[in-house]
């Protein structure tokens, strides 16, 4: 069965010169299509994790009564939120990129400790955990006035109301935009290719670009997969959002 | 499994389609549309000098943009050129972005079959890196599991990754590659040895050399749109290539652009010398 449609794939690439399949015959591309979704699933576990973090932090310190750290909380969305993530990785990789420390395994070479996977960590994280802040405080200003001055006259501290009684209802409200922008940030990871981490896109350009007839074929593929990993991490975030469903509260 | 299938759908789905737009004929349509239309796109390089690249005030210029305007000229339609990156040229051929392609693109088999090659080829050039003086290669086999800056389009990543083991990086830019470099993020950048060279000559690398013998030496190709080889285009541009061999027009390009002569087009000069003139 996989020899026929290996067979198949090999005499249609022969007869379609814009079709070539490539990745379903020849076993050195399939390797290459498989590296290049383990590194992007990677970056998006990641980036999801990271992001998820920073918003969450994010939006208490932006409660907070200091001032500057308020400021500070601000200027990091504005910074974030403003510019283009494609112009955020090109800046962290090759501007900070050289001020990080490096080890040097033959003498010339500067490995930085912070390879281009790690800058993309760091950068696509910031990126989307700057909208995340801002959706964490669209759900927190949800919660009612009262419900904030009802724990505080229980007597508790400012962290304790956030971990036990805003952060848990304002995520329930939070999580539609949330959802929506998490799902942005795993298709913004495929502008890593610009610092060359080797990611799905990477490796599907790199194939495209040695065998020029496979072009169509990668791109179907590049659908495929997006479609499907995306389709999964709606799924899971829905199934998340009905299981934290509180009946009587918000919609 | 199940994946797979429903890809098998598709393009046989797809293939119905693509089988029908197979032509025979010549329609002469893009030749057609530029004397109508009375200019023709010309896609060059705008990273790669000096055969295409950008000037002080911004223009594009370079040899193959020279090429382009004798081709212009020679139509007797205005020129407009559209830079173009490796990953991209052929697409933008094929989709009509372009009329024309002339933009350091290595004449391999599989790109003979989307774009139309012209026969003779204009240029040539051979694979080499650019690397430290400080390390001192000697041989292709030092590159083994080393990090090794590369272009994302370029056919010999494949060949020195597969052949010695070679771990490329590949960028989007050229500036990109060679700014990794230059911040010791690899050893070594990968690219057209008459590029390198070029680079060398500018003096914005004293540190560097290239320190290897040049391997799989690669014709370069000029491009019309897959359907107007062997019709006018196809048939006009190899007339023009011709003739810039015989005429040393070429030659002598090579040397306003200061590009380190090639026993290729001197070669090439020879064999298509006049019988009579003996020129």
């Amino acid at each position: 069965m996989l020899q026929s449609i290996q067979d198949y794939f090999r005499a249609l690439a022969e007869t379609h010169p814009h079709w070539n399949f490539i990745y379903l015959y020849d076993p050195v591309q399939a390797a290459r299509i498989g590296e290049g979704l383990v590194m992007t699933l990677e970056l998006s576990v990641l980036c999801v994790l990271f992001s998820v973090v920073i918003g969450v932090v994010g939006a208490w310190l932006q409660g907070s009564h200091l001032t500057w750290v308020r400021r500070f909380v601000q200027g990091y969305i504005q910074f974030f939120r403003n510019t283009p993530p494609l112009i955020q990785l090109l800046f962290f990789y090759f501007a900070l990129g050289q001020f990080t420390p490096t080890y040097s395994p033959d003498g010339w070479l500067e490995v930085p400790v912070i390879s281009n996977v790690g800058w993309a960590v760091i950068s696509l994280s910031f990126f989307a955990g700057a909208f995340n802040v801002e959706i964490f405080r669209a759900g927190i200003e949800a919660v009612p006035e009262s419900t904030v001055e009802a724990a505080d006259s229980l007597g508790m501290s400012r962290l304790q109301i956030y971990r036990y009684v805003l952060l848990p209802l304002a995520f329930r409200v939070s999580l539609p935009a949330l959802n929506n922008n998490l799902v942005n940030l795993v298709k913004t990871t495929t502008q890593a290719i610009v610092i060359a981490v080797p990611e799905l896109l990477y490796q599907l350009v790199s194939i495209y670009n040695d065998y020029s007839t496979a072009q169509n074929a990668c791109m179907v593929l590049m659908f495929v997969v997006y479609v499907v990993l995306v389709g999964i991490l709606v799924m899971g975030m829905s199934r998340w959002e009905r299981r934290l469903r509180i009946p009587g509260y918000g919609g | 499994m199940k994946q797979s299938l429903s890809v098998l759908a598709l393009s046989l789905a797809i293939g119905v389609t693509a089988s029908g737009t197979a032509s025979a004929a010549c329609t002469n349509d893009v030749w057609n549309k530029v004397m109508s239309r009375g200019k023709i796109v010309v896609g060059v390089k705008a990273d790669y000098k000096p055969w295409g690249f950008r000037n002080e005030s911004g223009e594009v210029v370079g040899m193959e943009v020279d090429m382009a305007k004798d081709v212009a000229e020679a139509m007797g339609v205005e020129l407009e050129v559209v830079p173009v990156q490796s990953s991209n040229r052929m697409q933008f051929l094929e989709q009509g972005k372009i009329d024309l392609m002339i933009a350091t693109m290595s004449d391999r088999p599989d790109r003979r079959q989307i774009v139309g090659i012209t026969q003779p080829n204009y240029y040539t050039s051979g694979t080499n890196v650019m690397a430290p003086k400080a390390l001192a290669l000697k041989s292709w086999e030092d590159l083994r599991d080393k990090p090794v800056c590369g272009k994302q389009g370029a056919f010999y990543n494949k060949i020195v990754s597969e052949r010695y083991g070679a771990k490329i990086i590949a960028f989007t830019g050229n500036a990109e590659a060679k700014q990794a470099l230059r911040d010791k993020k690899c050893i070594a950048w990968v690219y057209d040895d008459s590029s390198i060279m070029s680079d060398l000559a500018s003096g914005n690398y004293g540190e560097f050399e290239m320190p290897l013998a040049s391997e799989d030496d690669n014709p370069w190709g000029l491009a019309v749109p897959k359907a107007e080889l062997g019709c006018v285009f196809g048939n006009f541009m190899s007339g023009m290539t011709f003739n810039w061999h015989q005429s040393g027009r070429l030659i002598e390009l090579e040397k306003k652009w200061g590009i380190q002569p090639t026993a290729y087009l001197a070669k090439q000069k020879e064999r298509f010398a006049d019988w009579i003139s003996g020129q």
